[in-house]
């Protein structure tokens, strides 16, 4: 059984348009118009769009703190909204930009009181607070109040906090935001592990394409509220007409290189660039090279995703 | 009450929390002393020019100085306490976050306000007493009796109070300000409270008004209990009036929780 299930999920908002003095007019928005997508227990989905493609929305009505305008939405088999404090205990949610610990406590009590709100056994609870603690490096930071710790540090106390216990389910939202080089790899490998480990299915929209490479076998793109592409991360720069480039030096310089299925973009020198589709298999192209040409070496460079992506978001772009 | 242990644990953490406010709480006391000095001989002054005023002599009206003095962070007279971090949680949109949690946000905060009240009382509250006794006369309650009376009193000015922040703190769902709001609950506080001024100097119908108003709860009320003012039938119609206060201004403020909360989840807003 599907962990979630979204069947023409659409939710509408309505704004008031001040006009004149008095008037004011009734428009109807619609952030997420007709999404349908299911996850496995035990994927990892990144979801990706622009800014107002409708990500938050949705993520804000998985974890039931959103009604759907309507559509069918069911969360470990109920429906999220009905049932949020039931499903709260099946599930963890990190907002990159906001806290749910308190502010003002040290470390180790925030997650005490999570710890009894969830009801979890002591030694349940201690269990994962030695594991996530020590995994993250928190460990020597637990006394310190919170108002005290850094950007990354306060990050993974939130991560922490999602995680004691023991969700099915964990949402992040944009959890490297803000975090430098280190932190993000470091946060990037405790949530691969926690997955392998644990089978825990995750969930998370981000602007950092990183984090998808790193952690995602499964990427949704939504798009002024409507998926533009559900699938895998190699089937999406195939998808959005990517290219990759075969770059290679022949022995020594020569004219453009005539070869099936590919086209040179660019020589110089002894070095040309071959452009081909992403979904094509390189090695063809590298025998059929081989055997017409004195190739002296040979280097694949994959599709940047970042182009790959503002690609998709262009070509989906009505007008 | 299977959520009485959290609770608890909510309020010895709140607690904790404000006992770490070391520089504040002794700067506080200070302050307190000093304004409970000058008021003292304020009221001390009004008091000879007008012996028996408001049904006070000189020693009630000192006393009363001292007990407001000790009530105004212990209730927080001026806005403040738990209801504050929930305004700002609700500005900066965390409250989302409290959404999930398997638990209300109304206990939660009173939970945490009750554990604050009981360290400003314990110092905020005892310090600026234990100065006023020792530089002026003061009245003490007549027995045992009173002094539980007097107890039971803060505890339902607490409520009162805690209503009222709770009111304005949730507010912030729809008002995108709420600092306007807040000053003016504020101002109403201090004037209503008989903190600047006891309720039994207000003239006529104002004094009268003021005396059924929540704000009575908070200071006057208490005060009488402690001055033996209030015995018998008026002990128990001032307890009742606490009691009326509070429950109705509980059971609005969760009426409005739970509209916010729809309001959020349904409208989006």
């Amino acid at each position: 059984m599907p962990l979630i299930e979204a069947r023409d999920l659409r939710r509408d908002f309505v704004v008031h348009r001040r006009r004149g003095r008095l008037r004011r007019e009734r428009d109807v928005v619609t952030a997420v118009s007709d999404v349908s997508f299911t996850v496995e227990p035990g994927e990892m989905v990144g979801y990706i769009g622009p800014n107002g493609a409708g990500k938050s929305t949705t993520i804000k009505m998985l974890t039931g703190i959103l009604v759907p305008t309507s559509g069918h939405l069911r969360v470990a088999g109920v429906d999220p909204s009905r049932r949020r404090t039931d499903l709260a205990r099946r599930m963890g949610v990190v907002f990159g930009q906001r806290t749910g610990l308190w502010w003002d406590l040290p470390l180790r009590d925030s997650f005490d009181l999570l710890a009894r709100i969830n009801d979890l056994p002591a030694a349940r609870y201690a269990e994962n607070l030695e594991r996530f603690t020590s995994l993250l490096d928190l460990t020597a930071l637990l006394d310190t109040p919170v108002r005290q710790l850094s950007l990354g540090q306060r990050m993974r106390g939130d991560i922490t906090a999602a995680l004691l216990h023991d969700p099915d389910v964990l949402y992040l939202d944009e959890p490297t935001i803000g975090l430098d080089v280190v932190s993000k790899a470091r946060l990037r490998s405790f949530l691969r592990e926690l997955n392998r480990e644990r089978g825990t299915t995750l969930v998370l929209t981000t602007h950092d394409l990183g984090d998808i490479e790193a952690l995602c076998d499964r990427v949704m793109v939504v798009d002024h509220g409507s998926l533009a592409f559900d699938g895998r991360l190699n089937d999406l720069r195939a998808h959005a007409g990517a290219t990759r480039t075969l770059v290679v030096d022949l022995a020594e310089p020569g004219p453009a290189v005539e070869v099936e299925g590919a086209q040179v973009v660019r020589v110089e020198g002894p070095r040309q660039w071959l452009s081909f589709p992403a979904d094509a298999s390189a090695a063809p192209l590298v025998a059929a090279l081989a055997a017409r040409y004195p190739v002296a070496d040979l280097s694949l460079q994959e599709p940047d995703i970042e182009q790959v992506i503002s690609r998709l978001y262009s070509t989906a772009r009505p007008g | 009450m299977p959520g009485l242990r959290l609770h608890l644990a909510v309020a010895v953490r709140s607690f904790r929390r404000w006992s770490t406010y070391r520089a504040a709480t002794l700067s506080g006391i200070f302050t307190n002393s000093v304004f409970g000095v000058i008021n003292a001989f304020v009221l001390l002054a009004v008091w000879r020019a007008n012996p028996g005023a408001g049904g006070y002599d000189a020693t009630d009206a000192v006393t009363y100085v001292w007990l407001g003095q000790s009530m105004i962070m212990t209730i927080m007279l001026w806005g403040g306490g738990a209801p504050s971090d929930l305004a700002e949680r609700i500005r900066t949109g965390d409250v989302a976050l409290d959404l999930y949690r398997p638990v209300g946000l109304l206990s939660w905060y009173l939970a945490a306000d009750a554990g604050r009240a009981v360290f400003h009382l314990l110092t905020r509250g005892v310090a600026p007493t234990v100065v006023g006794a020792l530089l002026f006369d003061l009245r003490y309650p007549d027995g045992p009796l009173t002094v539980l009376a007097f107890a039971l009193s803060v505890a339902l000015a607490l409520l009162v109070s805690f209503a009222v922040r709770m009111l304005v703190a949730v507010a912030g769902f729809w008002v995108l300000d709420s600092q306007g709001l807040t000053m003016t609950a504020n101002l109403l506080a201090i004037f209503f409270s008989g903190i600047t001024l006891p309720l039994v100097l207000f003239p006529g119908w104002l004094g009268e008004v003021a005396m059924v108003l929540p704000w009575a709860s908070y200071l006057q009320v208490p005060a009488d209990v402690w001055l033996g003012q209030r015995t018998g039938g008026a002990l128990v119609g001032g307890l009742a009036l606490q009691v009326g206060w509070a429950v109705l201004l509980l059971g609005a403020t969760a009426l409005v929780l739970r509209a916010a909360e729809r309001k959020v989840v349904v409208q989006g807003g």
